[in-house]
């Protein structure tokens, strides 16, 4: 079972870090909650293993 | 015309334990006639054990409630003389429908799996339900079985001793008491039994109410079921449109906690409802309408000294995905072969450990699954809102979100997983589905269904099932005489998905309640013996 990765593996990190603020532009905050909500159960989904996604969420919870 | 549950069926009539100088002792006695009450009373009359229940009322279930009943439940039915009926009456489906405001965002299809007797649900009003358990126990004891149903007979008081129970009842005809070895109490949730013990039932309260209404209607409508995240015509709440026979509709309308009971029940209240959803034009009858709350929760032990507690009396569930009655009729079929071995000393009375052990295991597993529902349809949160309405959202063009879409996780059978009755696997490569402590898939055999021939109708028996194996043709050990069932994989092709696998024969151990106890590559008589003991309580 994989681990969640805890070093740095944004290549391109401002690149990446404007495109997630950019993604906001001219919403209001009902809207950019329910996107933020969308983004994270799509990235979810895309790391599919159960245990990564409870260290991620035992890191966000910090 | 009166409906089935204005009529009494069972009638009160004075019995001559009324007029008895001592109180009469009975061997099992069954307070409440609902579902799973009357299901254990078939189920242990059936295997000659004398059985009485008691009912403070003398009728079926006044209006629909519980509605949907799964092939689990069918089958242990079947197996208590019941199912045809219901089938027959019920009103099969398949498809599931999930709308959030005006979208469709969801279909669900429950893809029964070829092979089986029942289908994967059926609806059925509980009073039809309850009619033709009723109609069960009457042919029951019109052949003989030594099974009575006392209407208006009204538990007031237990007193609980080492070997029996004592009972107070009262009746029209004034009180009486009697004894019993053994009291189950299908009293439901509110059960005056388990306040009379003076026993905890704690859990999660959940604020929220619901409005059913039960209409009859000509209408349109698929037979599928429907159900709505924030529609227009019930913001920020959920509603359910699911199909029972005659054409009765449930309509169940999420209306929040801070509400009048009263004014919400008010017919033109609920008539706004019902055309806001369904359109002006509307032309329909109230058959029955309710507001319900519910909560999750069970008791810690499932029986106490000679007192048993099966069915919402020993957990209760919300109603998204028909788990309530559903998991009794589990209760009482993993209950009445062990009581009976327990009566007859074939099996010590440590047995009924294992009654806990199990049930408890299930309902645990249903109380988690209704919670998980309840939270996703009704959130507890700002932030659990966003995520649902986020899931529903991306449900609608986005196919894997729909795993995350909780608008009931319906029931399913229950696996022992962990029980003590169980011999660890033997069979290595064999399916999942049929590890030790799974209830029996089912599958065509020549004649019939496989499931037709496994469990007790008439006793507990426990039964061994030799495929493409070699084996005796009966087996005998520890007070129990097992049948052994020889099936060919070559007239019975489902067998190999369902039971072998990758192995080129199996032998399997069944239980009275078609669960496996135990699996092997081949027969093995010391091995059948030691699970046999252990299956029964005995360990080794």
């Amino acid at each position: 079972m994989a681990d969640l990765i805890t070093t740095r593996n944004t290549p391109r990190a401002d690149d990446v870090y404007q495109m997630l603020i950019d993604v906001h532009e001219g919403l209001s905050k009902p809207e950019s909650d329910a996107l933020n909500a969308r983004l994270i159960l799509t990235l979810m989904n895309h790391i599919g293993d159960p245990e990564v996604i409870r260290q991620a969420l035992a890191l966000a919870r910090g | 015309m009166n409906k089935i549950f204005e009529i009494p069926l069972y009638p009160y009539a004075r019995s001559a334990d009324q007029g008895a100088a001592e109180p009469v002792r009975h061997r099992v006695v069954v307070v409440g006639a609902g579902p799973v009450g009357l299901g254990l009373a078939i189920d242990l009359a059936q295997q000659g054990v004398e059985v009485l229940v008691l009912d403070d009322n003398d009728k079926v279930s006044f209006g629909s409630r519980a509605v949907c009943y799964a092939k689990r439940p069918l089958e242990i039915l079947d197996r208590l003389g019941c199912a045809a009926p219901m089938v027959a009456k019920g009103v099969e489906w398949n498809l599931g429908k999930v709308f959030f405001d005006t979208r469709q965002v969801y279909e669900f299809n429950l893809l029964p799996e070829d092979g089986h007797k029942f289908p994967a649900f059926i609806n059925l009003q509980q009073y039809y339900f309850e009619e033709y358990l009723v109609a069960r126990v009457n042919e029951l004891r019109a052949s003989g079985a030594p099974i009575e149903l006392r209407g208006r007979n009204k538990l007031t008081a237990i007193e609980p001793a080492d070997d029996h129970v004592t009972l107070s009842i009262d009746t029209p005809d004034g009180a009486y008491r009697l004894t019993t070895d053994w009291l189950v109490a299908c009293d439901g949730a509110g059960s005056p039994v388990r306040k009379m013990m003076g026993l905890d039932f704690v859990g999660r309260v959940f604020e929220d109410n619901f409005l059913i209404a039960d209409v009859i209607m000509e209408a349109e409508f698929p037979t599928e079921r429907w159900f709505w995240f924030d529609p227009p015509f019930n913001r920020g709440q959920s509603a359910l449109l699911h199909k029972q026979p005659d054409n009765v509709w449930r309509i169940d309308f999420q209306i929040g906690w801070d509400i009048d009971r009263e004014d919400e029940l008010k017919p033109e209240n609920i008539d706004r409802r019902l055309r806001a959803m369904l359109g002006e034009d509307l032309r329909y009858q109230l058959e029955w309408s309710s507001i319900y709350t519910f909560q999750c929760r069970r008791m810690e032990k499932f029986h106490q000294g000679r007192v048993i507690f099966a069915g919402d009396s020993a957990h209760q569930v919300s109603p998204f995905g028909a788990r309530g009655a559903n998991s009794g009729l589990q209760d009482t079929d993993n209950l009445a072969w062990k009581l009976r071995l327990i009566l007859d000393g074939t099996a010590p009375e440590s047995l009924l450990d294992s009654y806990d052990a199990e049930r408890i295991h299930g309902a645990a597993e249903n109380i988690l699954n209704s919670s998980r529902s309840t939270d996703f349809i009704t959130p507890k949160s700002e932030t659990s809102r966003i995520f649902r309405d986020a899931v529903l959202d991306l449900a609608e063009t986005h196919d894997f979100a729909r795993p995350f879409v909780n608008s009931g996780r319906l029931s399913l059978p229950c696996t022992y997983d962990g029980s003590p009755l169980n011999t660890p696997d033997e069979l290595p490569y064999g399916p999942a589905r049929s590890r030790p402590g799974s209830p029996c898939a089912d599958l065509p055999v020549p004649g019939g269904y496989l499931l037709d021939r496994l469990g007790g109708r008439d006793a507990p028996r426990f039964q061994i099932l030799a495929i493409d194996a070699e084996a005796p043709s009966a087996f005998a050990a520890h007070g129990l005489a097992c049948e052994v069932i020889a099936l060919s994989s070559v007239e019975a092709p489902l067998v190999k998905d369902r039971y072998l696998g990758t192995a080129s024969g199996a032998v399997y151990l069944i239980r009275p309640d078609q669960h496996v106890a135990a699996r092997w590559p081949a027969f093995d008589a010391t091995a059948v013996a030691a699970a046999l003991a252990r299956a029964i309580g005995k360990e080794g």
